[in-house]
């Protein structure tokens, strides 16, 4: 007997003391939990986002999409950056202002190549005020998972307030579980050391985010 | 201290050493304090926090009571998306299909993310054992790997240490698996995380095969999730060519709208926070032309006793658990041992209920695990799945004294009642035979206060375990039955 | 309303001072209180150290005696939260035996009747502040499963802020377990000391004469360690406190 019947039969006759309950899965878990919590206007929203990205440490800009590529040159020239990583369909626009070498990412480029680049700039898939969370979902925009991890600082662009929710719940209905998915809340930090949380360790230890709109 | 658990003895007597530790007893109160506070900030924060809890218990039974349904459907949607899936039925065939499939990649190294999984089947030891070093990147698994030491918490495996006991730990042990703690480390929390970081990052550019565990796995879509706050998790599950992630069978929930629960309750029932760092979510391998993250993607299904508890329908709860640790920084009990006396990888009140049900309550420290509570109820007030544990160690209680019918690898057979509970049982009998008759109650308090002059302070023997510390009530001089005959229930006045 | 005191066998054996605050205290009020003689046990400690078996009998005897009751009251969190929380799951755990539900119907009828004292006094009597004076320092101690297990909530608290000359004084750490436990304090006796001395060392940082509580097993554990620390510190039951009047005070 293979080890999937094993452990299939194992689960049945376990789970064999009782008559199964068939009740279709929607019926079976209500959810009366909400969708949001509390009602904000549209403009709240994104203030809520913006307050709970800088609460867990990240940087947040505003700016018009016309202040756009200034905004953005002037982050990669304040952090001293020279090279910047630039995932395949980021708009051309974003970066026309910046002095930094523009670098793309490459499937053959190898983690050690990018961890020589100083900076990436992204967009995101959906951001989520609640949390304070940025997703990528990898789009072309957005680039591969790896080009927003080894490098140590990471800009990303929030179309707002289109690309904004409020919560959890409805950040998933807009994502596709079959893209890799990354969820950001504040630069990398631990709990580790006498579980106090501190910021900055193996993924980017700068994390500034740009509400456009 | 070994890196193992094998042959731990009975909680009490573990716990004896920890009590009087006091570094270890000031570093377990710090850490817990600090984040029950912060746990309750962030509950308070969702106002919906009854409901989520509700689903999320629902959710889990219902995924439980469907079990072989889902781990099909699991396995149908991550082989549709490219990924391979395997069978485990106990950690000896879990470490086998690892280590074969490291091997077939010509590597002889692996990075890991914290796992409980891979801890639970010693599955480092026995890569080693064939030859494989498997690199811990979690820096609380990187203190306790470099330390030679155990985890003794789920979340922060290295909670038993200080920052101070940190730095020495990397000042000495780090040049012994890689690149030395940079010169002048002090202890400041911030710089231990530097010293990890460079430590760790050659490892994780060179690294060609990733293991992880998942915190959840979607049956609908095949989705494996990684909860995570450093980036070592993104580290092993995107750079590698090959990721390997071994995984309970109840981590499955049904669909992808379940996520919307546990996203909201296990960040803060964990860490504290509205959502933690990093989130990883992937559904097999990607395109090639993509190409992200790794292209050979295996996910081994373990059971290792899971479904001898899934076959316990009070014990089964357990399984409902997400590995939040909120149980743990609650527990006073935990507070006060630490989580090495568990004798297992899953310490604190869902250890004392899960370890004696995935390993059977026949060694000494099994046995001993379901009295390690003063059953307070904390860690179900805090669960986010609502696992009534105080329920489950009283039910294991029971085992252990009476023993009775349970499943032990698939197999049902009859457990004989524990050793060493003779005298309790006798004692208890007696009790029931005493309190079944008031008369004989009667009798007893009668003599129990004309002998009270005679009664010492201190008990010698066995009565040592409560008067070594506490002073014994004094016996009143009539049982409150007598005095409500004697006056007519304070009717006829006098005291 | 006539209402039958299930005092415990911890009180009725080692604490009848309780008893007989619990009786002045509700007479006081206008309650007409029965002591039946036949009450033993709940079997408690039987159940929670694993013998439910044995717990079984002392819980069809507890339904013997105070079934014809319109009301039960008993000073202790956790044996009233062993009638409550505990004989219904009894009744379950025997009918997933295949016993049938004997065992359930017996039990169902003292359930919802009992009561723990101070849930007693402010819900069914409707009464926060009892008339009592107690010029004392008082620091209160919200047990286990009187917090946790019946969810008492601020009920203790309430009527001991209605205390004529009583000074509540916060006890730090309070919602923590004492660490007594029942058998824990005898299997894990470290623990359950080290908990122990922990408590009664918030206790004293308090500043109060007196720490209270709704249980005397728990005081039992708390006031020994008290004495064997030196602290000078008494434990004292909630219901002591509430019986004590300027013509009658307790010490």
């Amino acid at each position: 007997m293979s080890s999937r019947e094993r452990i299939l039969g194992r689960v049945r006759r376990a789970l064999g003391d009782g008559p199964r309950d068939d009740t279709p899965y929607e019926q079976a878990v209500p959810r009366d939990y909400l969708r949001e919590h509390g009602t904000r206007s549209v403009a709240e929203t994104v203030d809520l986002l913006a307050e709970n990205l800088a609460d867990y440490r990240a940087i947040v800009h505003r700016c018009t999409a016309a202040d756009l590529a200034a905004t953005i040159a002037g982050m990669l020239a304040a952090r001293g950056a020279k090279t910047v990583l630039v995932p395949p369909g980021l708009e051309p626009e974003w970066l026309s202002a910046t002095a930094a070498e523009r670098i793309a990412d490459r499937p053959e480029s190898t983690p050690h190549e990018l961890d020589g680049v100083d900076s990436v700039v992204t967009a995101c898939a959906v951001a989520v005020a609640e949390t304070g969370t940025i997703v990528l979902d990898g789009s072309a925009d957005q680039g591969r998972r790896r080009i927003t991890l080894v490098p140590d600082h990471h800009i990303c662009v929030v179309r707002v307030p289109e690309q904004v929710v409020s919560s959890v719940p409805q950040a998933l209905e807009r994502l596709d579980p079959t893209r890799p998915l990354t969820w950001i809340s504040g630069p990398s930090a631990t709990s580790d050391i006498e579980l106090d949380r501190v910021e900055g360790v193996h993924g980017p230890r700068t994390l500034e985010v740009v509400l456009v709109g | 201290m070994s890196g193992t658990f094998v042959g731990m003895p009975a909680f009490p007597k573990a716990a004896h050493e920890a009590v009087h530790d006091q570094t270890l007893r000031g570093n377990l109160r710090h850490a817990t304090h600090t984040i029950r506070a912060k746990r309750a900030k962030a509950v308070a924060e969702v106002s919906d926090w009854a409901a989520l809890r509700e689903a999320g218990k629902l959710i889990k039974d219902h995924t439980l009571r469907h079990l072989d349904r889902y781990l099909v459907q699991l396995e149908e949607s991550v082989t549709a998306a490219g990924g391979t899936v395997h069978w485990a039925a106990d950690a000896v065939e879990a470490n086998r299909i690892v280590a074969d499939l490291v091997k077939a990649t010509g590597e002889s190294e692996v990075v890991k993310v914290k796992s409980m999984a891979t801890q639970e089947i010693g599955l480092n030891e026995a890569l080693e054992a064939e030859g494989i070093r498997a690199y811990e990147t979690d820096l609380a698994e990187l203190i306790v790997q470099l330390g030679k030491d155990r985890p003794s918490h789920i979340l922060v495996p290295a909670i038993h240490r200080n920052r101070g006991e940190i730095r020495d730990i990397f000042r000495k042990e780090m040049s012994e698996w890689g690149r030395p703690a940079p010169e002048g480390l002090t202890d400041t929390p911030a710089e231990l995380a530097e010293a990890a970081r460079l430590h760790l990052r050659e490892k994780f550019l060179r690294a060609k095969v990733g293991i992880s565990g998942a915190n959840f796995m979607v049956a609908e879509t095949g989705t494996m999730v990684v909860v995570e706050s450093e980036g070592n998790g993104r580290m092993c599950l995107t750079l590698p060519e090959t990721l390997i992630s071994v995984v309970g069978i109840e981590k499955i929930v049904p669909t992808w709208q379940d996520l919307e629960v546990f996203l909201q309750t296990l960040p803060r029932s964990s860490t504290a926070e509205r959502m933690n760092p990093y989130t990883s979510m992937w559904t097999g391998t990607t395109d090639s032309e993509t190409a992200d993250g790794p292209q050979n993607f295996h996910l081994v299904l373990l059971d290792n006793g899971r479904t001898d508890t899934l076959a316990d329908e009070v014990g089964r709860q357990a399984l409902r658990c997400i590995r939040c640790s909120a149980c743990l920084n609650v527990c006073p009990v935990y507070e006060r041992a630490g989580g090495h006396a568990y004798g297992s990888v899953y310490p604190g009140p869902i250890g004392a209920i899960l370890s004696p049900q995935l390993r059977g309550v026949t060694s000494e420290i099994d046995a001993s695990l379901p009295y390690a509570s003063s059953l307070c109820g904390a860690c179900y007030e805090v669960c986010p799945v609502a696992i009534d544990i105080p329920e489950v160690l009283v039910h294991l209680r029971e085992r252990v004294v009476e023993g009775g019918q349970v499943t032990a690898q698939g197999n049902k057979v009859v457990l004989k009642p524990a050793k060493g509970h003779a005298a309790e049982r006798a004692a208890m009998r007696a009790a029931r035979w005493a309190f079944s008759r008031p008369g004989a109650l009667r009798a007893g308090q009668r003599l129990a206060s004309r002998t009270r002059r005679l009664h010492p302070r201190s008990l010698p023997g066995p009565g040592k375990a409560w008067s070594g510390t506490r002073d014994l009530p004094t016996v009143p001089k009539e049982p409150f039955r007598d005095w409500w005959q004697r006056t007519n229930g304070g009717k006829d006045g006098g005291k | 309303m006539r209402v039958a005191l299930f005092l415990t066998c911890v009180n009725d054996t080692l604490y009848p001072d309780t008893g007989r605050a619990v009786v002045k205290l509700l007479t006081r009020l206008g309650v007409e209180v029965d002591f039946p003689m036949g009450q033993t046990c709940c079997g408690q400690a039987h159940y929670n150290t694993g013998y439910r078996h044995e717990a079984e009998p002392l819980a069809r005897h507890f339904s013997d005696v105070f079934g014809e009751y319109e009301a039960i009251v008993t000073p202790s969190g956790s044996c009233g939260a062993m009638v409550r929380e505990l004989y219904p799951r009894m009744g379950e755990r025997a009918r997933a035996e295949g016993r049938g539900d004997t065992l359930a119907a017996t039990l169902a009828p003292v359930v919802p009747k009992t009561y723990e004292l101070t849930e007693f006094l402010v819900d069914v009597l409707g009464v926060t502040d009892v008339g009592a004076y107690y010029p004392h320092k008082v620091t209160y101690h919200p047990t286990c499963h009187g917090l946790r297990g019946l969810g008492l909530g601020d009920r203790p608290r309430r009527l001991l802020q209605a205390v004529k000359g009583l000074e509540l004084a916060e006890l730090p750490g309070a919602d923590e377990c004492c660490g007594f436990g029942g058998t824990f304090a005898l299997k894990n006796s470290d623990v359950s000391a080290a908990m122990g001395a922990d408590k009664v060392r918030n206790a004293e940082s308090t500043g109060a004469e007196v720490l209270c509580a709704a249980d005397n097993s728990c005081l039992m554990h708390i006031g020994g360690t008290m004495t064997r620390l030196r602290t000078g510190m008494r434990s004292v039951h909630i219901a002591e406190i509430l019986a004590s009047t300027e013509e009658e005070p307790t010490v």
